[in-house]
């Protein structure tokens, strides 16, 4: 099982070039809409052509510009789970997995595939049901049961949760989860929400003005995102630029602080960044003066906006979250982060 | 009153059958067109729509001239398919002809207003699976489109049906023989027969007052189908 990509695509003011190779287990592909993510799969899936480059899956070429192969939709064996699900309206939900059946005659070995895959996903008893009647997890069950039974060599899926609820959103990770584990084919996922790639995906890679970056793992790329648009992405929340000014240690001007690092910094450093939940006051390391612009309450935590007492007007507040016991009654003098939570980032 | 057994009927059924099967033409053309030209680049799609909607807007005598021009027994195709038997000008199924130009615009816009609306995802989903494009065509797409479809059939039927000018410039009136409704209304009425044209003028009323009634019925099933999907969505 192996799929290999090599493409460009113009795609209005900037141009897409995805290149990254998968073996198995679930590749997320991380990014802010319109980015490319989308089109990157459906390229794969054949419904667009890039300009040009080579996609192979399991050794059949799927498209290759130098020798003009570019196998229709029908041929490539590619399961495209679309962020609308894509149920056909006008068929019920037993027509609609049928149709993923189309190619098995049998009429035993179907029904059989039928019942199987509606045990599997819990469909029993909504076979004679119109998609409009779906709730939003349900029609996503229907999709995939009509995915599966068509046996794809590599499952595709977009935004799979944004159409549903947040509180069904992570029950159906989990259920998600668990039913690609079992299905055991490579999958590719892109996604906006970065808690939806931390829980699905083993590996990761960051998209941006349609240029991908090469994937990592998933817990790797969290820990040290190790660009701007990653540490974005990945969630981060304090990023500034940031310029090397020692073996450790950085020079922040919008801030107007140094910070001491962990990591020895290279050359063409261009931010540092580190997350909300790193400030401290109890750390000395990197302890500088701050004062509250404003709070926001969370169920459990509190968000703090602060500023450093040097920081550029026209700067963002510095993010820090805190767990609501572990707020302190009056507003730390200074606040400190250590040296191995600052992130370095690269161009 | 002798009317009903003293009438000729032939208007009727001629201008059914020019109807009929101009609207099975339209049907084809129509849904053809709109789906090739929906998928064009936007210059050549501007251009392509305003030659294909021309008839919709243009008198259909003017229509009826330019039919005249193509098809005429002095043109070279009129005289080319004269060899083979085919005369439009003058004979019944010329009727046809007229009808088709100016029903056409009808069902192509209906039938493009429709396919436009259609969600792409769904073809490209079907193809995913491995559907053939036919199978997605008319199983799918055509399915999701059908209410635009019927009512742009039904419209073009009825325009067709009530087509004068066009009609009357290609194959004239002869009684018998190419006589419509339409044409016969304005014969009766020319030649004094009042209480004739007027027996024509209910049997048009009524046939276009059950089209309209259909439109409406269709379109009232497609808005409560829309509601009852969005209130199950909500």
């Amino acid at each position: 099982m192996s799929l290999k990509v090599n493409i460009r695509k113009k795609l209005g003011s900037f141009e897409m070039h995805v290149c990254f190779e998968h073996e198995a287990g679930t590749l997320g592909i991380l990014g802010a809409s319109g980015c490319g993510k989308s089109m990157t799969l459906k390229c794969i899936a054949g419904i667009e052509t890039p300009d040009e480059g080579r996609i192979e899956l399991d050794g059949t070429v799927l498209f290759d510009s130098e020798k003009r192969i570019n196998l229709p939709p029908q041929q490539r064996r590619v399961g495209y789970l679309f962020q609308s699900y894509a149920l056909f309206p006008n068929m019920t939900v037993r027509q609609n997995i049928l149709c993923g059946m189309h190619h098995e005659k049998d009429r035993h070995k179907r029904q059989e595939a039928l019942e199987h895959v509606a045990s599997l996903l819990q469909l029993e008893g909504l076979m004679n049901h119109r998609p409009h009647q779906l709730s939003g997890g349900q029609a996503q069950r229907a999709a995939l049961a009509r995915i599966l039974v068509n046996k794809p060599r590599l499952l595709m899926l977009d935004e799979p949760f944004s159409a549903l609820d947040s509180h069904l959103r992570t029950r159906l990770q989990i259920e998600l989860k668990a039913l690609l584990a079992q299905y055991g084919q490579p999958v590719l996922m892109v996604t906006h929400d970065r808690d939806e790639a931390y829980h699905m995906c083993a590996r990761l890679a960051v998209m941006d003005q349609g240029s991908m970056q090469t994937p990592q793992e998933t817990k790797a790329l969290f820990a040290n995102p190790g660009t701007l648009r990653a540490a974005a992405l990945t969630g981060c929340k304090n990023i500034a630029r940031a310029e090397k000014c020692g073996e450790n240690e950085v020079y922040v001007p919008d801030w107007g602080i140094r910070l001491q690092t962990a990591q020895p910094v290279r050359d063409g450093l261009v931010g540092v960044a580190f997350r909300a939940h790193y400030l401290n006051p109890k750390t000395t390391l990197n302890s500088y003066p701050m004062h509250i612009v404003s709070e926001m309450e969370e169920p459990f935590e509190w968000i703090l906006l602060l500023r450093y007492a040097n920081q550029a007007s026209d700067t963002e507040p510095v993010w820090w979250r805190v767990p609501k016991d572990r707020k302190p009654q009056q507003m730390p003098e200074q606040l400190g982060i250590a040296p191995a939570n600052i992130l370095l980032l690269y161009a | 009153m002798n009317i009903f057994t003293d009438i000729n009927l032939f208007p009727l059924w001629n201008s059914l059958r020019i109807a009929a099967i101009a609207s099975v033409l339209v049907f084809f053309l129509g849904i053809l067109c709109a789906y090739y030209v929906a998928r064009l680049p936007r210059v050549l799609k501007g251009i392509l729509d305003v030659f294909l909607t021309l008839p919709m807007v243009l008198p259909p005598t003017v229509c009826g001239y330019f039919l005249l021009l193509i098809f005429g027994t002095k043109r070279p195709l009129g005289m080319f398919l004269a060899q083979y038997g085919i005369k439009f000008v003058m004979t019944w199924y010329g009727g046809i002809l007229a009808a088709l130009v100016v029903a056409f615009p009808l069902m192509y816009r209906t039938a493009r207003g429709a396919f436009e609306s259609f969600d792409e995802t769904l073809a490209y989903a079907g193809q995913t699976l491995g559907l053939s494009n036919s199978y997605i065509f008319w199983r799918i797409r055509m399915p999701a489109c059908k209410q635009g479809i019927i009512a742009g059939v039904v419209l073009a039927f009825a325009r067709a049906l009530g087509e004068y000018g066009a009609t009357s410039m290609l194959i004239g009136y002869t009684p018998g023989r190419t006589a419509t409704i339409s044409t016969t209304v304005y014969q009766l009425w020319r030649t004094n027969d009042e209480q004739g044209a007027f027996f024509w003028v209910m049997i048009n009323l009524a046939i276009s007052t059950v089209v309209l009634l259909t439109v409406n019925l269709l379109e009232r099933k497609q808005r409560g189908h829309a509601k009852q999907t969005k209130a199950v969505k909500a």
